[in-house]
């Protein structure tokens, strides 16, 4: 899933201050699911600001809406939906940047009548798993080019710190990363795993120059399935 | 020859190298690295110059270089995947060769958390081994990585680094084999101070008969204080120093510690000339060029041969 974090409260009601209507749009995904951006987080948002805008004695109307993903048109189509969307000043998105981006452009696409603005209220962090109660750890970068079935269902480029393909580096140690220890090093646990599963001879080749292209390095990336298109 | 440098000579010829390391000034104080390779010379057989050592930003490894070859040193470029995609290793070699540089050492480099500038995005376009061959095929094909041809001559003795006390130890003789395998011609290993796991680690090379296909030169850094000692067990990722080394170093007493420091290093030295496969050493005395002459000097080490 994608993982997010909510930004700091007081940015969070910077970037809102100075509007007189605003909706906190939860996104019932990836953000929900790990506790950032869902139904709950808009409604507890939504009252802090209230809170916090009350306090000052401003007048100020924070309500909080939620969709099922704001990835995808078809979910923020409903026309009773879009009334409130299109009554508010701002819309204070904590869906992932996915989510904002797209719901800002579905709106401004979908609503003619006004400009809609649309910001973020969370920080997008990974691809990742959950991996334990209230933990999450990255696991993907989406480099475009998979070679999980090489490195025993560990990705080097995601869990090594320098991305290595042949590693591990120098400064392993313990099994741990050199750049914190809290951080497993992967070429450790590749080599583990795959000595457990005695294939530790597929690591021995020199792994050659990766082609990042099919990476974020060739450019903003299109998936297109002819198959599928109207 | 692969590029003729006074490194691969000696080493052909079978001499026992000395190989020393110059960090470059954090600034254009040209001064201070003509004052660095002034005690170096004639002490050591080629220098190591640092690329952004520890990812604090100095002088480039190139520049550095430069000044040491118009000094009458041989310089070892080293260079790190950290900073650079494959487009500028590749310029920045071509303007290492016409520069004269005739040696250089392949490394990933440290993460740039360690260093003064955190926020930087890094690059790791390509691995360290991965720019062994990519030199290598320079040399020897011809050819940048795409297949091009390059334009005019292109020679370089191509090292990199082992660090036998990293983990997991058993695959480290494996890791070095792949640098082997990629093309390098000599290897430089990380500061030895846990002599018993490096002879463990020789055994396992020599076994494998990697002394043969390149040259292993033993890293060793004098230890300067009983604090210093402490914190690059602490501190400084895949080292390790004994607690009888440290013990040693506080049993010397006041005033006395940085003379048993060179001591234990040149006992070092005797000790790692004794192990099979075993090329030389590279002597990194960390600030501390001024006492090159006297630890050369004391472990029996000059006069320097000629090539």
């Amino acid at each position: 899933m994608i993982t997010a974090d909510r930004k700091p409260f007081e940015e969070i009601k910077a970037s809102v201050t100075g509007y007189d209507k605003i909706i906190v749009l939860g996104c019932e995904t990836c953000v929900a699911i790990c506790q950032a951006g869902g139904e709950k987080e808009a409604e507890i948002l939504a009252s802090e600001l209230r809170l916090a805008f009350g306090n000052e004695g401003k007048k100020v109307e924070v309500n909080d809406l939620h969709v099922i993903r704001q990835c995808d048109d078809e979910f923020m189509a409903d026309p009773a939906f879009l009334e409130k969307v299109k009554a508010a000043d701002v819309i204070l998105s904590i869906a992932c940047g996915v989510g904002v981006q797209h719901a800002c452009n579905f709106f401004n696409r979908t609503i003619t009548e006004k400009p809609t603005r649309v910001i973020p209220g969370l920080n997008t962090t990974f691809m990742g798993a959950n991996i334990d109660v209230g933990l999450w750890e990255e696991r993907c970068l989406g480099c475009g080019d998979c070679v999980l079935e090489r490195t025993g269902g560990i990705c080097p480029i995601t869990r090594c710190a320098k991305s290595l393909l042949n590693g591990p580096c120098g400064g392993s140690s313990g099994g741990k990363c050199e750049i914190n220890p809290d951080t497993d090093c992967a070429w450790h646990l590749i080599i583990e795993r795959l000595e457990v599963m005695g294939e530790l001879d597929r690591i021995k080749p020199v792994e050659m120059y990766k082609d990042w292209r099919p990476s974020h390095s060739g450019g903003p990336r299109k998936r297109v399935r002819e198959d599928l298109r109207l | 020859m692969k590029s003729g440098s006074n490194l691969e000579k000696l080493l052909e010829k079978g001499e026992f190298v000395v190989t020393g390391e110059l960090g470059p000034p954090k600034g254009t104080d040209v001064e201070a690295v003509k004052q660095k390779a002034g005690m170096l010379k004639g002490n050591v057989d080629a220098v190591n110059i640092t690329d952004n050592q520890t990812a604090i930003v100095r002088m480039s490894s190139i520049a550095t270089s430069k000044i040491l070859v118009d000094e009458g040193l041989e310089p070892t470029m080293q260079m790190v995947a950290r900073d650079r995609n494959r487009l500028a290793m590749m310029s920045d070699l071509f303007g290492a060769v016409a520069l004269g540089i005739k040696n250089m050492l392949c490394l990933s480099g440290d993460h740039q958390t360690f260093g003064n500038h955190p926020e930087a995005k890094n690059v790791f376009d390509i691995d360290s081994i991965q720019m062994i061959r990519m030199v290598k095929d320079m040399r020897d094909e011809h050819k940048v990585i795409c297949g091009d041809e390059i334009e005019g001559e292109f020679k370089m003795f191509i090292g990199a680094a082992s660090n036998p006390f990293a983990d997991p130890f058993q695959y480290r003789v494996h890791r070095l084999a792949k640098k082997v395998e990629a093309g390098v011609d000599f290897i430089q290993t990380q500061c030895i101070y846990d002599m018993k796991r490096f002879k463990e680690f020789m055994k396992q090379v020599v076994d494998m008969g990697l002394h043969e296909k390149c040259k292993i030169l033993a890293g060793v850094t004098p230890l300067k204080s009983v604090g210093m000692a402490r914190y690059m067990a602490a501190n400084v990722s895949g080292i390790i120093i004994p607690e009888e080394i440290i013990e040693r170093l506080k049993g010397a007493g006041k005033g006395n510690v940085a003379a048993e420091g060179i001591k234990i290093l040149c006992e070092q030295i005797q000790e790692v000339r004794e192990i099979e496969g075993i090329a030389g050493i590279h002597l990194m005395a960390i600030e501390w060029e001024h006492r090159v002459h006297e630890i050369v000097e004391m472990a029996g080490l000059l006069p320097r041969p000629k090539p």
